[in-house]
């Protein structure tokens, strides 16, 4: 991947030492750690035990007797397991849709020609720019028109097409020779034999890329579900903590409050320090679209 | 565009210039087919729900439906005149305007400050970049959490460990004049290291031998970043400029978990006062009407800021 390599490779050896003078990068350095510090009271309250009490609570140094009270407190209270299972379902749902769409949509537009492609290209383009975030109240009532409200099936639906994948795959797909395509096609592949079998495994890295910003954009999404959502049971990790966070808040538990965001957070964080470097350069694509 | 593929179509006679368009059409049509085919499923949910969508903004804009049962009336543009004269949303406006500018120039001018401290690539910079860009991946509802006990009175961690130098502890989140700016600070806490990334990528892109001819003509570091990396920067600022802006307008989670828009509104912003017709007043039509005065601002604001980009060559 070449956006990959771009962020990767290091400035060039002119303009480095240029931009990194003594006073900006210490700068830096210390700002980095005040970015950690809301992290690091996650963790140091998570593990403090009650009898510490609310005075000691900010207390950034960790707690002599650490305890897994909070997290046992948080997992009881708010249901952390079920949140965390409709979550899941919610990403994993709309992002094979969106495979199966963006896909075909995508190579219609990187190989075949057809009447109307600007036309209909632009359609497309359209939707990057009208922020769909903002359609929330039309798209929550035809939601309940279609017999969708309070259903995970309503959160998924408006995202199971998606014009930035679209784009993804459409540059992925004409990055291949069609010398293949012409092979297979002289083996006698049809049309989508030819996709199964070229365009996609050849596309594995754009595919992977718009995985992490589909996954991390939707487990984080939290307006739309909490207004398509009604029944606790249904609930995805961003509106559980929220309702939890909205509880526990009242009973002054704030230790239980970080051990429940802790929760949200941890899955993500984790993949996130496992794939770095991909996740970094997913992020960059996908601003780039 | 296979209708200005005349060659693989039929000849047609020169008697029948319908049936030749018409066979043209046709003809057009059936090739075209399995792109249509192709294309369909992604059509259909884009119809429903971004443009379909748009109408429906639309049209429920020039209606009047207050309670779920009660029947639709039409009132023109009522809903509009209402939404501008209502000191709710104006005030959510100009909370919105101070918020974008008041997180956008922050979070780009230290996501500029990050990137030129760690262009150079080794195992340092890695992890403060890995650290700076760590509450990109955390969902907003999550920093709000964490930021609810940061801002607590007295017991919070800022009270606990600045505010006792302060003369007076401010109520951080309780206090109208405070809470906004409060709130920003989350927002730049959370976007300053996405930003980063754009940076670190467009620094790529500024020329080495540039850069050495300066050196050798004797410019001093400032006068090279203000000449030469800065203009290079150029398509980059814009860009995360267009996404902090619309961040500003999209992200409403901190104001759902934290203040609820107050205290006395003032740090209500504009989806949340969408939301809170639609769902708390349940009156769409001035939720439409709202959605709509919003789409419109930021829709002339991007195609604005595209056509800019694209008569400056080579944007990102």
């Amino acid at each position: 991947m070449t956006l990959f390599d771009r962020l990767f490779r290091d400035a060039p050896l002119a303009t480095r030492n240029e931009i990194t003078p003594k006073l900006g990068f210490a700068l830096t350095m210390l700002l980095a750690l005040v970015w950690l510090i809301p992290f690091l009271w996650m963790g140091v309250a998570t593990l403090r035990p009650a009898s510490d009490g609310i005075n000691l609570m900010a207390e950034l140094m960790p707690s002599l007797k650490p305890t897994l009270d909070n997290i046992r407190d948080a997992w009881e209270i708010g249901d952390f397991p079920r949140y965390t299972l409709n979550t899941t379902i919610i990403c994993t749902g709309i992002l094979l849709v969106q495979f199966f769409t963006i896909t075909l949509a995508g190579f219609a537009f990187a190989r075949l020609n057809f009447a109307g492609k600007t036309l209909i290209f632009y359609l497309f383009l359209m939707q990057l720019m009208l922020v769909p975030v903002l359609l929330i109240v039309p798209n929550l009532t035809l939601v309940a028109q279609l017999g969708l409200y309070d259903t995970l099936t309503g959160v998924m639906m408006p995202f199971f097409a998606s014009a930035f994948g679209t784009f993804l795959m459409r540059q992925a797909f004409e990055a291949i020779p069609t010398e293949l395509e012409d092979a297979a096609l002289i083996d006698g592949a049809g049309l989508f034999q030819r996709i199964r079998h070229i365009y996609v495994p050849l596309s594995m890295p754009s595919f992977s890329a718009f995985a992490i910003i589909s996954v991390t954009s939707h487990w984080n999404d939290f307006l739309w579900p909490l207004m398509v959502i009604n029944s606790p049971d249904k609930r995805p990790l961003t509106v559980g903590l929220s309702v939890f966070t909205a509880t526990a808040e009242g009973t002054q538990a704030w230790g239980t409050i970080a051990a429940g965001t802790l929760m949200v957070i941890a899955p993500l964080l984790i993949t996130f320090l496992i794939f770095q470097k991909r996740f970094i350069s997913s992020f960059v694509t996908s601003g780039i679209k | 565009m296979s209708l200005a593929e005349p060659a693989a179509l039929p000849v047609a006679t020169s008697a029948a210039p319908r049936l030749h368009v018409l066979k043209r059409f046709s003809a057009g049509f059936k090739a075209s087919l399995p792109a249509y085919l192709l294309l369909l499923p992604s059509l259909i949910f884009l119809a429903l729900f971004t443009y379909g969508a748009m109408g429906r903004v639309l049209i429920d804009a020039l209606y009047q439906r207050t309670t779920p049962k009660a029947p639709v009336r039409f009132v023109g543009l009522d809903n509009i005149s209402a939404v501008l004269a209502d000191p709710a949303f104006t005030g959510a406006v100009i909370n919105n305007l101070i918020y974008a500018v008041g997180t956008a120039i922050p979070s780009i001018g230290l996501a500029l400050l990050f990137a030129l401290a760690l262009s150079r690539t080794n195992a340092v910079t890695s992890a403060l970049r890995a650290a700076l860009f760590l509450p990109v991946l955390i969902p907003m509802v999550a920093a709000s959490a964490l930021f609810l006990f940061i801002f607590l009175p007295n017991v919070g961690l800022l009270d606990y460990y600045i505010g006792r130098l302060l003369p007076v502890l401010p109520n951080w989140l309780g206090d109208p004049d405070i809470a906004l700016s409060a709130i920003m600070v989350i927002t730049i806490w959370k976007n300053a290291g996405y930003y980063m990334l754009f940076f670190l990528a467009g620094l790529q892109a500024v020329p080495e031998d540039v850069m050495e001819a300066a050196h050798l003509d004797g410019a001093g570091p400032f006068q090279r970043l203000r000449y030469i990396i800065l203009p290079e920067l150029k398509p980059t600022f814009l860009f995360v400029t267009v996404i902090a802006t619309l961040n500003a307008v999209t992200q409403v989670d901190h104001v759902f978990v934290m203040t609820k828009g107050g205290p006395s509104n003032s740090t209500n912003l504009v989806l949340f006062y969408i939301y809170q017709q639609a769902v708390e007043h349940y009156d769409i039509g001035k939720a439409s009407a709202a959605t709509l005065l919003t789409l419109a601002a930021l829709m002339s604001l991007t195609a604005l800021s595209f056509r800019t980009l694209a008569n400056r060559e080579g944007g990102p």
